[in-house]
C-alpha cells in the first residue's frame, strides 16, 4: 500500500496501489452471464454457411469426386473441390524454417489429389443454412485409392519406410543440431560421456495430445466492397491477418481480422487454419458473408494436436552425482503437414533440456518426421513441457543409479542463488530466481517429512496402496521473445508487443493492446498496470484488443508473453503519456516542468501546497486545446512498442504425493505443493488460477489424455468419452505459493505464469507414481498413466504397454464414421 | 452435429406411445431421456424417420410399492431414483449405482428405463437390475407382457424388447432380511462409464453369509452375474478371507472386451478385486 507523507502532494482520491491485488476480474461478468460475442453468435444479413467434407482415410489418392448430388441438394449453393481451389488456396504457411534445408511437402486448405490423414478437408459445401450444408456432407461421393498410412514415427524416420509424401525422398524433413561444445557453450559431449563414472540412458515417449479448447473454433468473413471483415476464434488476429493476406492475395489493408470473446487456446488456436483460408475463399468467390463453426468430433480430429515425441536421453555424471553431460536425441511427430510452427515447436525445447542444472557439455538432435497423422503444433508450453519432462525424469532415473537421493542430487547441480545471471550450456543467460528457498518452502507446503514416514510405513507393512513422492524443479523460457533472437532461428516474425494509450476528454483512458487474450484476463491486469502508472482509478479504464482495426499492431497471445512482453509496452505507453502530459501541466500550471511531481494521478508543483492538476484534467484541456504549449501537438496520447532482449525465465519446486493402489493400477494423487516464482505479481488472484489451469492440463497429460490412433490411421480417441479430459472432481487440492525474484529484463519484473503449471506439474505426478511402486521393481510407466498400464508395469514389468485401440464400447459412436467425414467407396471398412 | 431430419411424435399415455410407435414407419425409434439417443443422432450414426418422445407419458414416471415389489416407471430420471425414499428403503443398491452414473445434468434427464432398455455393456444399471432379478413390464401391440432381468439382455445393445414394444415399467422384488448393499464401480475419471463395475447384495444371519447376488458390468457385452462366486459366499464365514477366496471365481465365464480402457484379461482381474471390494464392504467387513 501507497502511504502518502508529503501533506502536500496527498490528491482527494489517491488511488491505493493496484498492482499485487487480486482484482476479481473485468471480463467475468459478461463471459458468465451469457454476453459473450463468440463468433459464432455472430448472425450477417444473408450469411452462409460452410462445412466440410473430411477423409475417412488417413493416406489415400483421391481418384474421383463426385459433387453433384450434393449441388441439387436443397439449401446448397457451392460445392467446391480441391481441384476448384488449387490454383488459389496457396499453401498454410509454415513461420519457421528450422534448418536451412527443412523440407516444406506444402499444405492445401481443401486436399486436392492425395489426402495424408483422417479428418483432412477433401470438399467443403456452402448452404443457406447449417443444417443444410451438413446434410448434403453425405451426398459428396469420393474415390480413394487407399497408401499404406505412416503412424510409428519411429519406423516413419526409417529409410525405406513408406512414404508420407510420395514426391519427397524421406519423411524426415529437417534434422536440427544444436551442440554445446560447437556453439561455445560447453565443452565436447562425446569426451564428457566417455570420461564419466555413470550413465544412464533412457526412451521417454511423450504421448500426442490434443488441445481441446472450450470454444470450438469458428470463423465469419463478410465481404465489404474490395474489402473482408474475418471474425475468428484466434489467439492471433495480427498474424492471422498478416498470412492470410500473403496465402490468399487478398492486400493485407484489404483485410481486417477480429477476435471477439474467444473461449481458450492453449496453442490450439495459434495457427492459420485451413477453414479461415477456406471461409476467405469462399467470401470472394460468392461476394457473400460465410460462417463455419467446427463440430467437437472436428476439432478433435481435424485441429492441431500437441507434443507427440520419441525422447533418447543420455545423463553422464561421476560417482559423486555431479552432472557432466546430457545427450538428447528426439523424434518429433510432426503429423501430416507443416502448419504455423509444426515444425518449430520441438525445437523450442532444444534450450530447455538442461533444465535448471549445471551441465559442462551438451547436444541435442532433433528429427521432424512427417507421419499420416493430424499435424501436431503449439500445445501449452511448446517444446518447454517435453524438455521439462525429460531432465526431470532422467535426473530421478540418475538418482536412483547413484543410491541418492532425488533432490540431493538435485541440489548438487543446480544454480545457486547467488550465480545469477547465469549463462547455461544451452547459451540462455537465465535472469533471476532462488530455487532453494522456492524447495525449502514447498517442501513445508506439503508437509515431507510425514509423508516420507508414511511411505516407510506402508512399505514395511506391504500395503496395497503404495505411496510415493515426485519432484519437478523446472525453469522455462517465457516472454517470447527478443526479435533478434528469433531472427537467428529464422523465425518469420519478430517477439515484440505494441500497445496505445488514449487519454479521453472525459478523464477516461482507453488502453490498446496488441496482446490479444483469449481467457488470461489482460482487461483486468492491464488496468491494474495503467491504474498505478497513471494514478487514475481501475474502474476508469478500458482495455482494447483483438480487432486490427483497433489495435492495428501486435503479435498476439502465446507463450506466456503477454504480461511480460504486451503488458510492459503498456507501461512503456504509459510513461509516454505522462511526459507528455507534464509538458502541459508545466504550462497550465505556469512552472517549470521540473519542478513538477507526478503522484497519485497529480501534477503538482514541488514546495506549493495546493496547486495541481489531475492527468484527468489536462485529458481534457488537450481535448478542447484552448490553452497548451505551442511546441507540441494537442495531444497526450502514446504508442509504445517494447522488444525485449532476453527471455524471463519462471522457475519452481512442484511436489506431488502420489497413492498407487497395486492390486487395480488406480492412481491418485494424494497431495500437490508447488511454489512458483514468476517474478512480480500483478494480480495474485489471476496468478493462482493460471497456475491451476496449468496444474489440471500438466497432470492430465500425465495421468488422463492421449490421442490414440489405430493400425488404420482412425483417431480412436475421437470422442470426449474416449479423450479424457479430467475435471474439478478429479483433481487433488492445490497447495500453493510463490517466491518473487523480480525478472530484470522488463518494466514489471514480471516472468509470465500461463504455462508454468503445465510445463512443471507432469514429470513431478509420473516421478511420484514411480517413486511409489520402484521398489516393486518398476522404472517407467508410459504416459498416461491408465490404471492398466500401471497394474501391468507392477505385474508384468516394462512400461505398461501400448493401449488397445478400439473405443470404449460406452461411446456408441465411431467418429471416424461420422457424416463429418464424407462417404467413400473404398473407405467403408472404417 | 445436427442430427439427420425425423418425424416427432409426444404421447402422453402408453396406449398412445404404442400405437405411435407402430405407426412411426419402418425406422421408429422410442426416446426416453435422449442421452444415448440425442449423441447418437448428432453423430449421424442413427437416423430414425420418427421420434416417439415418452416425455409426456406421466403414467410411467414415479416409484410405487406393489406388495413385495417396488414398481419403477421406466421414465423415472436417474436423479429421482437418487431421491426416492422407496427405494433407499428397499433397493437401495439401485440408487447407489446410479448416483455413479454420469453427472448432474445427465442424471436430471437420463431414466432408469432408458438405461436398461439401452443395455450399454457398460450401463451401471443392467447388472443392478439383474443383481436384483427384476422383471420388465413391457407393453405392445398384442399387450403386455413381464421379462425377467435374466432373460431381457440378449446381446451389445440389444434386449428382448419386440419392434414396436415399450418398457413400461421396471418391477423389483424388496430385499427382505438383514441385506448389506455394495455398487463398486471402477473408472478413470469421476464422470466416466465403468470399465469394470461390480453390483453386490449380501444377506447376513448369524455371522454367516446367508445369500450373495453379483451382478457384473462390462464383463461381457451383457451384463453377468457371478454364479462361482455366489455359490461360494452362500453360508460362508463372513471374514475377509472367505470373501477374498470366493471373489476369485468372479470372472470365470465372462468374455469382456478389449478396448483403449482395459484388455481382456485386465478386466477379469478386476472383476475379483472389485468383488472382493463390494462384497466385503456389503457385508460390513
Ligand atoms: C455424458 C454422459 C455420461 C454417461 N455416463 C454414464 C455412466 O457412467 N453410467 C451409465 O450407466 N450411463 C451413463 N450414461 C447414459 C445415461 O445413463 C443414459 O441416460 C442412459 O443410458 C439412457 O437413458 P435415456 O433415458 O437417456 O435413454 P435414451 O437415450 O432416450 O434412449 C436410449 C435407448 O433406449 C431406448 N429406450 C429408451 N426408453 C425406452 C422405453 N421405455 N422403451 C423402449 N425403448 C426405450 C431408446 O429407443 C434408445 O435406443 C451417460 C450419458 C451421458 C450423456
Amino acid at each position: 500500500m501507497t502511504v502518502t507523507e508529503d501533506p502536500a502532494t496527498t490528491a482527494p482520491s489517491a488511488p491505493e496501489k493496484e498492482i499485487g491485488q487480486a482484482r476479481r476480474r473485468k471480463e467475468d461478468a459478461h463471459l458468465i452471464t451469457g454476453e459473450t460475442t463468440w463468433t459464432d453468435n455472430m448472425v450477417l444479413p444473408g450469411m452462409l454457411h460452410m462445412a466440410l467434407v473430411r477423409s475417412p482415410v488417413a493416406h489415400a489418392r483421391i481418384t474421383a469426386i463426385d459433387v453433384s448430388a450434393a449441388r441439387e441438394a436443397p439449401g446448397v449453393v457451392a460445392v467446391l473441390t480441391g481441384q476448384d481451389v488449387a490454383e488459389e488456396q496457396g499453401s498454410i504457411p509454415s513461420a519457421w524454417q528450422v534448418t536451412p534445408d527443412m523440407v516444406n511437402p506444402g499444405h492445401p486448405s481443401l486436399a486436392v489429389d492425395q489426402v495424408n490423414h483422417v479428418g483432412e478437408a477433401v470438399a467443403l459445401i456452402v448452404a443457406r443454412s447449417r443444417a443444410a450444408a451438413t446434410d448434403a456432407i453425405e451426398l459428396v461421393d469420393v474415390d480413394y485409392d487407399t497408401l499404406p498410412p505412416v503412424l510409428d514415427v519411429e519406423e516413419a524416420a526409417k529409410e525405406g519406410a513408406d512414404l508420407v509424401h510420395s514426391h519427397l525422398s524421406s519423411n524426415t524433413s529437417y534434422h536440427f543440431v544444436f551442440d554445446a561444445g560447437e556453439a561455445g557453450t560447453g565443452s565436447d559431449t562425446e569426451q564428457a560421456f566417455a570420461d564419466a563414472d555413470v550413465v544412464v540412458s533412457r526412451r521417454f515417449v511423450n504421448q500426442r495430445l490434443i488441445p481441446a479448447f472450450m470454444e470450438p473454433r469458428s470463423v465469419v468473413v463478410q465481404p465489404v466492397g474490395d474489402s473482408f471483415t474475418m471474425w475468428s476464434a484466434t489467439q492471433i488476429p495480427h498474424i492471422l491477418r498478416v498470412m492470410a493476406a500473403m496465402v490468399t492475395g487478398i492486400p493485407e489493408h484489404k483485410l481486417r481480422v477480429i477476435a471477439p470473446d474467444v473461449g481458450g487456446g492453449f496453442g490450439g488456436k495459434l495457427q492459420v487454419n485451413p477453414e479461415e483460408i477456406l471461409a476467405l475463399l469462399v467470401a470472394r468467390r460468392l461476394g457473400k458473408p460465410v460462417k463455419w463453426t467446427e463440430t467437437r468430433s472436428e476439432s478433435l480430429m481435424a485441429a492441431h494436436h500437441g507434443r507427440d515425441q520419441v525422447q533418447y536421453i543420455d545423463i553422464a555424471a561421476d560417482r559423486e552425482g555431479n552432472v557432466k553431460g546430457l545427450r538428447v536425441r528426439l523424434l518429433a511427430d510432426m503429423g501430416a503437414y507443416l502448419r504455423l510452427i509444426t515444425a518449430g515447436t520441438p525445437a523450442l525445447g532444444a534450450f530447455m533440456f538442461p533444465g535448471i542444472y549445471k551441465f559442462p557439455a551438451y547436444r541435442f538432435e532433433l528429427d521432424g518426421v512427417f507421419t499420416t497423422k493430424t499435424p501436431t503444433d503449439a500445445y501449452r508450453g511448446a517444446g518447454r513441457p517435453e524438455a521439462t519432462f525429460a531432465i526431470e525424469r532422467i535426473m530421478d532415473e540418475l538418482a536412483v543409479e547413484l543410491g541418492m537421493d532425488p533432490l540431493e542430487l538435485r541440489r548438487k547441480n543446480w544454480i545457486d542463488a547467488e550465480e545469477f545471471p547465469f549463462t547455461t550450456v544451452a547459451g540462455l543467460e537465465y535472469d533471476s530466481g532462488d530455487y532453494d528457498t522456492a524447495t525449502r518452502r514447498a517442501l513445508e507446503l506439503i508437509g515431507y517429512d510425514e509423508l516420507r514416514e508414511e511411505q516407510r510405513r506402508r512399505r514395511e507393512s506391504g500395503d496395497p496402496v503404495q505411496l510415493g513422492i515426485g519432484f519437478s524443479t523446472f525453469t522455462e523460457m517465457c516472454g517470447i521473445a527478443p526479435s533478434r533472437v528469433l531472427g537467428s532461428l529464422s523465425f518469420g516474425s519478430g517477439g515484440w508487443e505494441h500497445a496505445t494509450i488514449r487519454m479521453l476528454p472525459t478523464g477516461k483512458v482507453e488502453v490498446v493492446t496488441g496482446s490479444t487474450p483469449h481467457g488470461q484476463g489482460h482487461e483486468t491486469a492491464w488496468s491494474q498496470l495503467v491504474a498505478d502508472r497513471l494514478g487514475v482509478p481501475f474502474e476508469d479504464i478500458e482495455v482494447l484488443h483483438g480487432d486490427t482495426a483497433i489495435a492495428s499492431r501486435g503479435l498476439d497471445t502465446y507463450g506466456s508473453r503477454s504480461l511480460v512482453v504486451g503488458g510492459a509496452a503498456v507501461v512503456r505507453a504509459a510513461d509516454k503519456v505522462i511526459a507528455k502530459a507534464r509538458k502541459v501541466a508545466a504550462h497550465l500550471l505556469e512552472a517549470s516542468e521540473d519542478d513538477l511531481e507526478f503522484d497519485g494521478g497529480r501534477f503538482s508543483v514541488r514546495g506549493t501546497p495546493g496547486t495541481g492538476m489531475a492527468i484527468q484534467e489536462i485529458a481534457l484541456a488537450v481535448f478542447t486545446a484552448h490553452n497548451y504549449p505551442e511546441d507540441i501537438e494537442p495531444t497526450i496520447d502514446a504508442d509504445a512498442a517494447f522488444d525485449p532482449v532476453n527471455f524471463s525465465f519462471p522457475h519452481g519446486t512442484h511436489i506431488c504425493a502420489m497413492e498407487v493402489d497395486t492390486e487395480t493400477g488406480f492412481v491418485k494423487i494424494r497431495k500437490y505443493a508447488c511454489v512458483d516464482d514468476v517474478g512480480t505479481i500483478v494480480n495474485p488472484l489471476i496468478v493462482e488460477g493460471q497456475i491451476h489451469g496449468g496444474l489440471a492440463q500438466g497432470i492430465a497429460q500425465a495421468l488422463y489424455e492421449e490421442a490414440v490412433y489405430d493400425a488404420d490411421g482412425n483417431l480412436t480417441t475421437g470422442t470426449f468419452v474416449d479423450y479424457l479430459v479430467p475435471s474439478a472432481a478429479d483433481l487433488p487440492h492445490f497447495d500453493t505459493d510463490n517466491t518473487v525474484h523480480v525478472a530484470p529484463g522488463n518494466p514489471i519484473g514480471a516472468k509470465g505464469v500461463g504455462e508454468a503449471g503445465c510445463i512443471a506439474s507432469t514429470p513431478a505426478v509420473v516421478n511420484a507414481a514411480l517413486d511409489a511402486v520402484r521398489h516393486l521393481g518398476v522404472r517407467d510407466i508410459r504416459m498416461p498413466l491408465t490404471p492398466e498400464r500401471v497394474w501391468r508395469a507392477v505385474h508384468e514389468g516394462g512400461d505398461g504397454g501400448d493401449r488397445a485401440t478400439a473405443k470404449t464400447n460406452a461411446q456408441g459412436a465411431e467418429s471416424a464414421q461420422a457424416p463429418s467425414t464424407g462417404t467413400s467407396s473404398t473407405g467403408g471398412a472404417l | 452435429m445436427i442430427p439427420a431430419p425425423f418425424e416427432y411424435v409426444r404421447p402422453t399415455t402408453v396406449e398412445e406411445a404404442v400405437q405411435a410407435v407402430a405407426e412411426g414407419g419402418d425406422d421408429v425409434k422410442i426416446m426416453a431421456g435422449g442421452q444415448s439417443l440425442i449423441p447418437v443422432m448428432r453423430l449421424r450414426l442413427a437416423a430414425p424417420e420418427t421420434i416417439v418422445d415418452l416425455g409426456r407419458v406421466a403414467e410411467m414416471r414415479g416409484v410405487r410399492e406393489d406388495g413385495d415389489a417396488l414398481v419403477i416407471g421406466a421414465m423415472t430420471t436417474h436423479a429421482e431414483v437418487i431421491a426416492d425414499p422407496l427405494i433407499a428403503q428397499h433397493a437401495r443398491l439401485i440408487a447407489e449405482a446410479t448416483e455413479t452414473v454420469a453427472d448432474r445434468q445427465t442424471r436430471r434427464r437420463g431414466t432408469f428405463g432408458g438405461a436398461l432398455a439401452h443395455a450399454d455393456p457398460a450401463g451401471d444399471l443392467p447388472s443392478v437390475a439383474l443383481a436384483l432379478d427384476a422383471e420388465m413390464v413391457v407393453a405392445g401391440p398384442e399387450g403386455r407382457r413381464t421379462v425377467p432381468a435374466r432373460e431381457f439382455f440378449v446381446d451389445y445393445l440389444t434386449t428382448a424388447l419386440d419392434e414396436g414394444e415399450v418398457l413400461v415399467e421396471i418391477r423389483v422384488p424388496k430385499l427382505a432380511g438383514d441385506w448389506g448393499v455394495r455398487y463398486e464401480k471402477f473408472n478413470r475419471v469421476a464422470q466416466a462409464w465403468s470399465i469394470v463395475a461390480v453390483a453386490a447384495a449380501v444377506r447376513r444371519e448369524n455371522g454367516h453369509i446367508a445369500e450373495a447376488r453379483i451382478g457384473l458390468t462390462n464383463m461381457g457385452p451383457v451384463p453377468l452375474r457371478a454364479p462361482a462366486t455366489e455359490a461360494a459366499l452362500a453360508g460362508a464365514s463372513a471374514s475377509p478371507d472367505a470373501v477374498a477366496a470366493a471373489a476369485r471365481s468372479a470372472a470365470e465365464g465372462t468374455s469382456p472386451s478389449s478396448d483403449l480402457n482395459a484388455q481382456a484379461d485386465y478386466r477379469q482381474h478386476l472383476a475379483q478385486v472389485l468383488t472382493r471390494r463390494a462384497v466385503a464392504t456389503a457385508a460390513g467387513l
